[in-house]
């Protein structure tokens, strides 16, 4: 019954529960990205903010990704999925920009 | 041609199983509210001929117009809204879903040893968002079409035309989560409900194409949503995204709606494609040649496609660095398409070719979709692109890959795959007829479109200059004969229904999960689970099988 | 026999061995079943990243264009709401959190406990989200409705956001794209809120049932799918939070 669809899925979410120490640690780091982010948002760090904030914030989606929605625990297929979904999100934004910022007339 | 695999049982006695997916229950409900998967691909396939005939009549309208330099038949208005609908009708209500929401549901779980896709309820939503996009759709026709062109391209569509952007769009937006719904069905199913011994190496190719177009479905469908809603907003708005008096980047909107669209037409062939696959290798009985590379060139063919969308864009305003970045990935997307005709073709080598319909609908589509990839390529560089784009050559070029190439294979699927679907077999002549009339038809109508577009004659235009019009004539002649072809299989499957041949489980002594069971099959599909545990396209372990079969009968 | 001899067939015997109701005929197991199930949940949420995707570039694109325009219109966001609706948000994920460790460990009170917390709080994120969508309506900057330049042609005049961030006036040409701002403010917000109001009705409908002991009979495929679901709403909203409140409180 293992070879049922091929794969053997050890990993499996219904067999690992998460506890709540986990997502206390998770939440409590979430806090402080956040009051980080607020915070360094106050400070004039000229073309570093956007990088600054956009990191932080990366770095929560990815806790609450990981964590929250057990993706660490989670098959190889469900990380492929995330990542795909991600890639595919970069392709549109990035090639899209690739031509905006390329272009000779337009920008102010 | 007198060579023939088909082997039917002895029609004296033979009779279709009385237990089956079509019998297990009666009444409409049981219709309407089915969770089989091969009942909704039959509600489908009623619903997708239904709009094919509609796309199809505006087609006609289309080529009787342009019988004339003048713009005499219709007002130009009116061409354009002909036009316009031709297009939504054909790529969002037929194109896209039609191999997919038939042949794919109804064989998926049957090819992996499933008794039915991994979501029967969400399948039956997507027939029923498919069927509320389409009335949609009708609806839009009556109030009075849209005439935008079925690309919607901004600003026309946003603020200059008062026609329905509006319902069109809705339409289009609802038929594209009946899409996402079933190429989401699809992805989950292949990947958890295979039999036992079922390894992804030894799924039919079939398989491989509607798990790679599946791919495409879920992950750019959704943009394409998202730009109708902004279209919407646009136009009710005036949010100013795609304005240019309000600062807004009409490009934006052709960034965004290509996105999906390119991928679209992948979407459309990859499919076919698979049937390609089933049927050259049922009809030369050898498995198809380089299995690996045709399994792993449907996924390339989804991956790359996702990289190439600006190069509808050439012309528009893109940067000069955008259009070379753009044209080389086009390059690289033609490659996985030829590596499929090559090893197609080397199928062949060898084989012992027969020449039913359904194989001669797939020789219609090699040469007929080599030609129009060859043509992609002229388009894809964007030096001559330039010259060609926004000309008939862009009409003939689709109209190679999606007609001559999509549509023959989808043909080549019913037919082939009819004798499963209804436990009938198809009569034979009149559609080899059918088959050669539809290749005639094709070619005289489309290829001096080439020449078209080549002149210099522009596409979406009702008049045109007067030396265009003898090949514009031909074109039409041609529509008239494609038109037959069409009508015919329409005509002889349906007589089928009553007056085919038995066909029994395997017909076309083909291998493959599907035909080791009864035609039509039960409702869940296998008496018990299956366990595969022999390679695809293994015509000796089907040998193998026959001859037993006979040694237990004779024995018996 | 229908089936033809070829193809071998297992032995039918733990057929009906385990067959909890909810198992539907066309799976073989409830594992099957559950991992199916999630599976075509990360589907869906894949699409709904795609979804969201093109007005993300949009965004991105028309700050790159409209970098002063984007500044001034991100000054009007109060950076108070939006951190707290963030604090709201990601308590609301945790809580759901907890919920899917509740059902799994069956404790059914727990469960409710942690949906209605999840509820309240997604609530109140609507509840803040409503005071800061009224003030743009005050202060008329709702696009298409009477929409204002005041505020960015003579920033002065706007006493509040003057004191912060002491902007410069927007030449009326460059004034006018703040409209854009706020139309994408709008557009990606309200979406984001129209994900919320959805979830939120789920959630109504999840307390009911939890209550009655449906999910915390080891069935929790409902639960954990609609977790990964809120959870996403919430990535959501920590990019629109950094993009739209964050990265531009110091213009040029």
């Amino acid at each position: 019954m293992s070879e049922q669809n091929g794969t053997s899925e050890h990993q499996e979410h219904a067999h690992h529960i998460v506890g709540p120490l986990v997502y206390v640690v998770i939440l409590i780091a979430l806090l402080i990205g956040t009051a980080l982010t607020v915070w360094a948002s106050f400070i004039d760090l000229g073309f570093w903010n956007p990088i600054i904030a956009l990191a932080i914030a990366t770095t929560k989606a990815t806790l609450v990704v990981l964590f929250f929605m057990h993706v660490w625990y989670s098959s190889k297929l469900t990380k492929l999925t995330v990542g795909a979904g991600i890639f595919m999100f970069l392709t549109l934004v990035s090639l899209t920009l690739m031509d905006y910022i390329s272009r000779a007339w337009g920008s102010w | 041609m007198s060579d023939t695999i088909v082997s039917l049982p002895d029609q004296s006695t033979a009779r279709i199983p009385k237990m089956n997916y079509l019998t297990k229950e009666n009444g409409i409900l049981s219709w309407l509210l089915t969770g089989d998967h091969k009942r909704i691909a039959i509600l489908y396939l009623i619903s997708l001929s239904f709009f094919f005939f509609i796309g199809g009549s505006l087609a006609g309208l289309i080529r009787l117009e342009l019988l004339t330099p003048q713009a005499d038949l219709m007002a130009t208005d009116t061409y354009n809204k002909v036009f316009t609908m031709h297009g939504v009708i054909m790529i969002f209500f037929f194109l896209v879903p039609s191999v997919p929401a038939t042949l794919g549901n109804f064989l998926i779980p049957m090819m992996i040893g499933a008794k039915d896709l991994a979501l029967p309820k969400i399948n039956l939503l997507s027939w029923y968002l498919y069927v509320i996009g389409g009335i949609l759709a009708i609806y839009t026709m009556a109030a009075g079409g849209v005439d935008t062109g079925w690309t919607f391209t901004t600003p026309l569509s946003t603020h200059y035309v008062n026609t329905n952007v509006l319902t069109t769009g809705l339409a289009v937006f609802i038929a594209g989560f009946s899409s996402i719904f079933t190429g989401l069905n699809f992805i989950v199913t292949i990947h958890k409900m295979r039999c036992p011994g079922m390894t992804w190496f030894r799924l039919p190719l079939f398989v491989w194409a509607h798990y790679a177009a599946s791919i495409l479905m879920v992950l750019a469908t959704p943009v394409v949503a998202i730009t109708i809603v902004l279209v919407a907003l646009e136009r009710t708005m005036g949010i100013g995204v795609f304005d240019p008096t309000k600062g807004g980047d009409p490009i934006l909107f052709q960034h965004l709606f290509w996105f999906y669209s390119h991928p679209a037409v992948y979407i459309m062939i990859l499919p076919g494609m698979g049937v390609i696959s089933e049927t050259i290798s049922t009809f030369s009985r050898k498995r198809v040649f380089g299995y690996t590379a045709v399994a792993f060139s449907s996924v390339a063919i989804a991956v790359f496609g996702f990289f190439v969308w600006a190069h509808h864009m050439f012309i528009m305003g893109i940067s000069n660095y955008a259009v070379l970045v753009f044209s080389l990935l086009t390059m690289m997307v033609a490659v996985p398409s030829a590596i499929k005709i090559f090893n197609w073709t080397f199928t062949l080598y060898k084989g012992s070719i027969t020449f039913e319909t359904p194989m001669l609908y797939t020789f219609g589509f090699m040469g007929l979709f080599t030609i129009g990839g060859l043509t992609g390529v002229f388009l894809g560089a964007s030096g001559t692109d330039i010259h060609l784009t926004e000309t008939y050559f862009i009409v003939a070029h689709f109209h190679f890959v999606m007609v001559g190439g999509m549509l023959m294979a989808f043909l080549a699927g019913i037919h082939f795959w009819w004798p499963k679907i209804t436990g009938r077999m198809y009569p034979e002549k009149i559609s080899q007829l059918a088959a050669v009339v539809t290749f005639i038809g094709f070619n005289f109508t489309f290829f001096p479109q080439f020449i078209l577009g080549i002149l210099g004659m522009p596409r979406r235009y009702a008049a045109y200059p007067p030396e265009f019009q003898i090949l514009n004539v031909f074109s039409t002649a041609g529509a008239t004969i494609l038109g037959v072809g069409y009508l015919l299989p329409v005509l002889y499957l349906t007589w089928s229904l009553k007056y085919g041949a038995i066909a029994g489980n395997n017909p076309w002594q083909a291998t493959g999960l599907e035909w080791q069971t009864q035609s039509p099959p039960l409702t869940e599909n296998f008496a018990q689970m299956p366990i595969m545990d022999h390679e695809a396209y293994d015509y000796e372990w089907l040998e193998n099988q026959e001859r037993k079969e006979k040694e237990v009968a004779s024995a018996g | 026999m229908p089936d033809s001899p070829a193809i071998h067939h297992e032995a039918a015997e733990n057929a009906h061995a385990e067959h909890p109701a909810y198992l539907r005929h066309h799976f073989e197991s409830t594992d099957q079943q559950a991992d199916a199930a999630g599976f075509a949940m990360w589907l869906f949420l894949v699409t709904e990243v795609m979804f969201f995707g093109g007005l993300f570039t949009a965004y991105l694109i028309y700050r790159n264009w409209y970098y002063p325009a984007f500044v001034a219109g991100s000054h009007q966001l109060n950076v108070f709401w939006g951190t707290l609706n963030t604090v709201v948000l990601i308590s609301s994920s945790f809580t759901m959190a907890m919920g899917v460790w509740c059902a799994e460990t069956r404790r059914r009170r727990g469960l409710v406990l942690c949906l209605i917390f999840t509820f309240i709080l997604g609530l109140g994120f609507l509840g803040i989200k409503t005071i800061e969508y009224r003030e743009k309506i005050e202060k008329h900057h709702v696009p298409g409705f009477h929409y204002s330049l005041q505020s960015f042609t003579n920033p002065a005049s706007d006493p509040e956001i003057f004191n912060e961030y002491h902007d410069k006036p927007l030449a009326p040409d460059m004034a006018v794209h703040t409209e854009l701002y706020f139309s994408l403010y709008f557009l990606m917000t309200g979406m984001h809120a129209l994900h919320m109001i959805i979830g939120i009705g789920i959630l109504g409908f999840m307390i009911f049932r939890a209550r009655a002991g449906d999910y915390t009979n080891g069935h929790v495929t409902f639960v954990e799918n609609f977790g990964l679901y809120w959870h996403f709403v919430d990535v959501i909203w920590i990019y629109l939070f950094a993009l739209l409140y964050l990265i531009s409180r110091h213009g040029t």
